[in-house]
């Protein structure tokens, strides 16, 4: 397994409040990740720590390193907005931009990076994201007129778009109805051709899905990592067991 | 269940009867305006200079004057507001933007006579008499506590979540605000200074010593220039008659200029998709 970001001793938090606690972790390369855990474990904090995110919030703070390809992220030298065009991210809730078109919501980030033939980037992006079809005869509408599903769907073509290598999914599918919870699986699983993914879920039916790996989380610690089948078949902690089986939770 | 029922309808009536009073004065108004008004609007009052009393004349260049010193407080006050208004929308937390934002509280309830002062003692002293940049710098004081204060409120209607979408994909903090906050809130934003554009577009005390008033068309920048708030008030204190009834033709087209920039706003806002 040939990880793409490893993190070690990851510590962050707000103010006084101490969210993650020291979580070490190797995410492998093209290979879905899960974090899994009841709410308030940290999960959603240690993936917005993954794209300096996390420290726009005031009061955030965050300690550790976390290595993309071999290169901290939070080193004095890293540029936050360079690390996050390489690690994109779909939130939680469907948070296209309203005042702008479908097309321009997509053609947002590669106009930014001034990339070239932004026409095709944004078709492309929304070929990936599976929404081509449904889209390419209202480009100019306004996403506002997108069923929810939709709508996701162009927030993850909108983060394909600026070319990432690493996507994380930020609970994606918790606002959304079971069909298009399965589509957005179903991308996930294409996705993972050519890039890493880590995806926060509540739901333990989807990270069985779509992940490779599995990471429990429990009062931001980090309980177990492992291949989900392991996770989820033969967890070597009681408490991930207990999780799993619905014990708490 | 008589009883409430009873006491439901007496308020409902009290509230009804209430919103009626709170119309009649308006009503009222409008209809003295129109009544008094509309005889002495036409082409030549539009269009013509004032004329010494019983020669006709019109309030042409009041109507200019107007557009200028308005266009003039607009250019200045609506950049300056609005940026400041995002400032203190995008950071709440500094020292400064907490000064702009009690400054912009206290100069929301500065008297207009005052406003006109500053405006005075800052262009006229110093530039050589009154002037229509000293009636537009009075007019964008008056404006930009308005539109700081709009323009904050609408970009604070902007969910965090649009920041950190476009911050995600890898955009700088002032691309973000410019091109994600500002656009979302554009109606509130265009709405809100409509309508201060139109609160102030009737000011007359600020405009007293500092645009001053004229007899002829608009002259330049640094010249004084007659304005319809200033030239109804000169005429409606006057003692000839023809004079007060051209003051009324003045009023109307003063309020038919604030009533459209109202109508506007409302299809400005019609639009919110």
């Amino acid at each position: 397994m040939e990880s793409k970001i490893e993190v070690v001793e990851l510590n962050a938090g707000f103010g006084s409040t101490h969210v993650l606690k020291n979580i070490t972790l190797s995410i492998p390369r093209n290979k879905v990740t899960a974090i899994i855990g009841p709410s308030g474990c940290g999960k959603s904090t240690f993936v917005r720590c993954l794209n300096r995110i996390h420290e726009l919030v005031p009061g955030a703070w965050v300690r550790g390193r976390v290595m993309l390809d071999g290169k901290n992220i939070y080193d004095s030298d890293a540029d936050p907005v360079e690390i996050r065009r390489r690690v994109g991210m779909v939130f939680q809730k469907p948070n296209p931009f309203p005042a702008m078109s479908i097309f321009d919501n997509v053609a947002y980030g590669p106009r930014i990076h001034r990339m070239k033939n932004i026409q095709e980037v944004v078709e492309d992006s929304l070929r990936k994201a599976a929404l081509w079809d449904e889209v390419r005869h209202r480009l100019k509408d306004s996403p506002v007129s997108l069923s929810g599903g939709q709508q996701q769907r162009l927030c993850i073509a909108r983060a394909l778009a600026v070319k990432p290598e690493v996507i994380l999914f930020d609970e994606p599918c918790s606002a959304l109805d079971p069909v298009s919870t399965a589509k957005i699986e179903e991308l996930i699983l294409e996705l993972k051709e050519s890039y890493t993914i880590v995806i926060v879920t509540h739901n333990m039916q989807q990270a069985a899905r779509v992940a490779d790996y599995t990471a429990f989380f429990l009062m931001g610690e980090l309980i177990e990592f492992g291949e989900t089948a392991q996770i989820f078949e033969n967890p070597r902690d009681k408490r991930t067991e207990d999780y799993i089986t619905g014990r708490f939770g | 269940m008589l009883g409430r029922k009873l006491a439901d309808r007496l308020f409902t009536g009290f509230c009804i009867a209430s919103a009626a009073l709170a119309l009649i004065p308006l009503c009222s108004m409008l209809y003295t305006i129109i009544a008094k008004g509309v005889s002495v609007i036409s082409v030549d009052f539009l269009t013509q200079l004032p004329a010494p009393a019983g020669e006709g004349g019109g309030f042409g260049n009041a109507i200019q004057g107007s557009f200028i010193v308005v266009g003039i407080a607009s250019a200045i006050g609506i950049p300056l507001g609005v940026a400041a208004g995002m400032y203190l929308a995008e950071f709440p937390n500094t020292k400064l933007s907490r000064a702009v934002s009690f400054t912009a509280d206290v100069l929301t309830g500065v008297p207009s006579i005052i406003t006109g002062i500053f405006a005075y003692a800052l262009i006229v002293v110093n530039f050589g008499g009154f002037s229509a940049l000293a009636g537009g710098v009075a007019l964008a004081t008056m404006m930009i506590p308005f539109i700081v204060r709009t323009t904050e409120e609408a970009m604070k209607l902007v969910p965090w979540e649009l920041r950190e979408a476009s911050l995600a994909l890898g955009a700088p903090r002032w691309r973000t605000t410019l091109q994600v906050v500002l656009s979302t809130a554009r109606f509130g934003i265009i709405t809100g200074t409509l309508l201060t554009v139109a609160r102030i577009a009737g000011e007359t005390a600020p405009l007293l010593f500092t645009a001053f008033s004229n007899r002829f068309w608009f002259e330049g920048l640094m010249q004084p220039v007659a304005t319809l708030p200033v030239m109804i008030y000169t005429y409606a204190i006057s003692p000839f008659d023809e004079w007060h009834a051209q003051a009324w033709g003045g009023a109307l087209v003063l309020v038919l200029m604030i009533l459209t920039l109202n109508i506007l706003v409302r299809l400005a806002a019609g639009r919110r998709w």
